[in-house]
């Protein structure tokens, strides 16, 4: 159903010399943010938040639909977790408001917002135990005791913590906390669950196990989440819609695939995932089909991107990620855009193989390989000449 | 092989020499406070008999083991002056840790949300009264709680009495006395423990549905009570033994066990007496305090 990003990736390849169609559209069929008639359950509206001199949140307009898994992505800093806070309502906003299903939550205080959060510190009262933890938001709205008990269960069940009920927090390991926090913020089934990096205390293998666990939850119940991580490859494993973040500004917000293949800006492009970025000129083009010059190949590249409207003599910058970019001893006849160098340094992750080639210029470009097979005939050596070379539908041409 | 031995003899003194300090600073005394409960009074110098003579050899040793009793105790048990001694200073000590409690509480809670920068300077503030002679700040309290005092003063100047209140010598005295007193020693504990709380299980408890006066008792309360309990334990001991103060600023009426186990040892010259008086106050203050730690400890227990 979901991909990860590797798959996602290798998808990518699988289709990416002939194929034109857009790549935002590998997930499952749930697009509500472009239907102009969906009502969005969050709006967030020209939402500002300053401390002091600083502006964390910078006029920031955004709508999250409903069942969305919306991730908002960014280095610290880039005011992500503010904006969690402010819709949590430990924050309020300096300007701007913040309407959840069609209310204003202007002053209203957190124990009264139909929202949930789940602390980064997954802040467990250490005090109760498993099932007093999860009771804890139900007691609240005073719910009969049986009601109590029954939605304790189904937490418990959901989060897979029956045998650990009656232990205290200090008796669980990490992963196992994690889950106790998952199932007390969802207890009071929110409208909208905010995650503030969630999976951050956990190792890589748990966390990537977790992320799955996460949709499937997040499927079965329907909550919209709303998940804050500095962590791209999670954002990409897990969310509908990815917002960048960055200054308190939103940068782009787009699916994982538009995020990656048609990234807005360079700052995009460089923040998520790994990709080689080529200053050049343009020099012209037609049918979307662009000709630019740059110091670092012989030849002009010739970049497809019918999005762009570009002018002669533009500076651009050519940007093609390493696993679109096929390394070869011979050059390769006929193609389009080919860059000679020498292999400076190779580095082997099992699945992958990344090439750094450095260019007779001095600069050094990336390329990776899938390892398809577990023998090579003749592997491709350090110093070797190599040539570099990628379609013109493999790159994206960034101004900004 | 040197080494090994070195080491173990260095563990030997470093585990000892604690041990060593208890032996000769508390367990010595504490025998012979013991000892001198279960003599008698006599008029002479020392003031009990029997007196051990270690040179006396096994015959004296033997006669002046025999001729210890627990008289003494016997008298203790027998005589309601005793009695009621301890139980009102049980008593008073009990309502004096409940006041202080009332009081630092809110001082201490204050203090742990405040700004970190300013904590330090506040902590200092609660210490700064222990740079001032104890006997000296009782003795400002007189002036301050006597009928011509500052506080009547400054009441008649408000208008709000029209007779100079007696404080002084009575009760309330005692209780203004040991709530000041005593406070830093329960806002330290309760400080500690409320300045270590992570703020974000209060956000955690507001985000589930509390109101912040739920979520102070349900979060921040029980999470400082090994605060409250070292707080209410480091004062109610000693003030259960304490002396000068009822002494200072009670009246007559003023009946606690220290005061009482002073007249004994100055007054009447009765060591034996006294000394059994304070063997007898430090089983009320120790037994509660063993049943306490043995239910924290069967609490704490992790279960599996």
């Amino acid at each position: 159903m979901s991909l990860t990003l590797r798959e996602v990736r290798t998808e990518l390849n699988a289709r990416a010399q002939p194929a034109r169609s857009p790549i935002g559209a590998v997930r499952r069929s749930f697009a509500p943010w472009a239907d102009p008639s969906a009502v969005p359950l969050i709006r967030l509206e020209n939402l500002t938040k300053r401390f002091g001199a600083t502006i964390a949140v910078n006029d920031l307009t955004l709508d999250i639909f409903e069942r969305e898994f919306f991730c908002l992505l960014g280095p610290s800093g880039c005011g992500k977790s503010t904006l969690m806070r402010l819709l949590a309502g430990f924050e309020q906003p300096t300007a701007g408001r913040v309407i959840l299903a069609g209310a204003d939550l202007a002053g209203v205080p957190p124990y009264r917002r139909p929202v949930n959060m789940m602390f980064q510190s997954y802040a467990l009262f250490p005090h109760m135990n498993v099932v007093k933890n999860i009771a804890y938001g139900l007691k609240q709205e005073a719910l009969p005791r049986a009601e109590i008990e029954s939605r304790v269960q189904e937490m418990l069940e959901l989060a897979q913590l029956e045998p650990l009920a009656t232990r205290r927090p200090d008796q669980l390991s990490g992963g196992q906390r994690q889950r106790v926090a998952l199932a007390r913020s969802l207890a009071k089934r929110p409208k909208v669950l905010l995650l503030d990096e969630p999976l951050a205390a956990l190792d890589k293998k748990l966390r990537e196990e977790t992320q799955f666990e996460l949709m499937d939850i997040q499927q079965r119940l329907g909550t919209t989440f709303l998940m804050v991580t500095h962590d791209q490859d999670e954002a990409m494993t897990v969310a509908d819609r990815i917002a960048v973040m960055d200054g308190g500004r939103l940068v782009q917000v787009a699916t994982p695939g538009e995020i990656y293949e048609q990234p807005k800006t360079r700052f995009i492009a460089e923040f998520v995932g790994d990709i080689n970025i080529l200053e050049g000129r343009v020099m012209g083009g037609e049918g979307g089909l662009w000709r630019i010059e740059t110091p670092m190949a012989e030849a002009p590249l010739a970049i497809r991107d019918s999005d762009k409207a570009l002018d002669t003599g533009q500076a651009v910058a050519v940007a093609v990620r390493p696993e679109k970019i096929t390394v070869c001893r011979a050059k390769p006849a006929g193609a389009s855009n080919v860059i000679e160098g020498e292999v400076w340094d190779i580095g082997y992750l099992g699945d992958w193989t990344v090439y750094r080639v450095r260019l007779d210029g001095g600069a050094i470009l990336r390329a990776s390989v899938a390892n398809a097979s577990r023998f090579v005939e003749r592997p491709i050596d350090w110093e070797e000449r190599v040539y570099l070379a990628f379609a013109p539908e493999a790159a994206i041409i960034l101004t900004r | 092989m040197g080494g090994a031995l070195r080491a173990r003899a260095g563990r030997l003194v470093v585990i000892g020499l604690p041990y060593l300090w208890l032996a000769i600073f508390f367990l010595l005394p504490f025998a012979i406070v013991l000892k001198l409960s279960m003599s008698d009074p006599v008029t002479a110098q020392p003031p009990y008999a029997p007196v051990l003579d270690w040179r006396g050899g096994p015959g004296h040793w033997r006669n002046f083991l025999l001729s210890l009793d627990f008289e003494n105790f016997e008298t203790l048990w027998g005589d309601d002056l005793y009695w009621s001694a301890a139980v009102s200073s049980v008593r008073i000590a009990l309502v004096s840790t409940l006041l202080l409690l009332l009081v630092g509480y809110p001082i201490a809670h204050g203090m742990a949300r405040a700004a970190p920068s300013v904590r330090p300077i506040l902590v200092a503030m609660v210490i700064l009264p222990f740079w001032t002679s104890f006997l000296i700040r009782v003795y400002a309290w007189i002036g301050i709680l006597k009928p011509e005092g500052l506080l009547n003063q400054v009441l008649l100047w408000l208008g709000l009495i029209s007779e100079p209140l007696s404080i002084l010598n009575t009760q309330t005295a005692v209780y203004i006395g040991i709530v000041y007193a005593y406070l830093p020693f329960m806002i330290l504990p309760l400080y500690s423990a409320l300045e270590r709380q992570d703020p974000t299980l209060l956000e955690a408890a507001q985000d589930l549905g509390a109101r912040p006066s739920k979520a102070f008792w349900t979060i921040t309360v029980p999470l400082s009570m090994p605060g409250v309990i070292a707080g209410a334990l480091l004062c109610f001991i000693p003030i259960v033994g304490e002396f000068v103060i009822p002494d200072l600023l009670g009246g007559s009426d003023t009946l606690m066990i220290g005061r009482t186990l002073w007249s004994e040892f100055f007054s009447n010259r009765d060591w034996p007496l006294a000394s059994a008086v304070a063997i007898a106050m430090l089983l009320i203050i120790v037994i509660p305090i063993v049943v306490y730690r043995e239910i924290e400890a069967q609490r704490w227990e992790p279960r599996q």
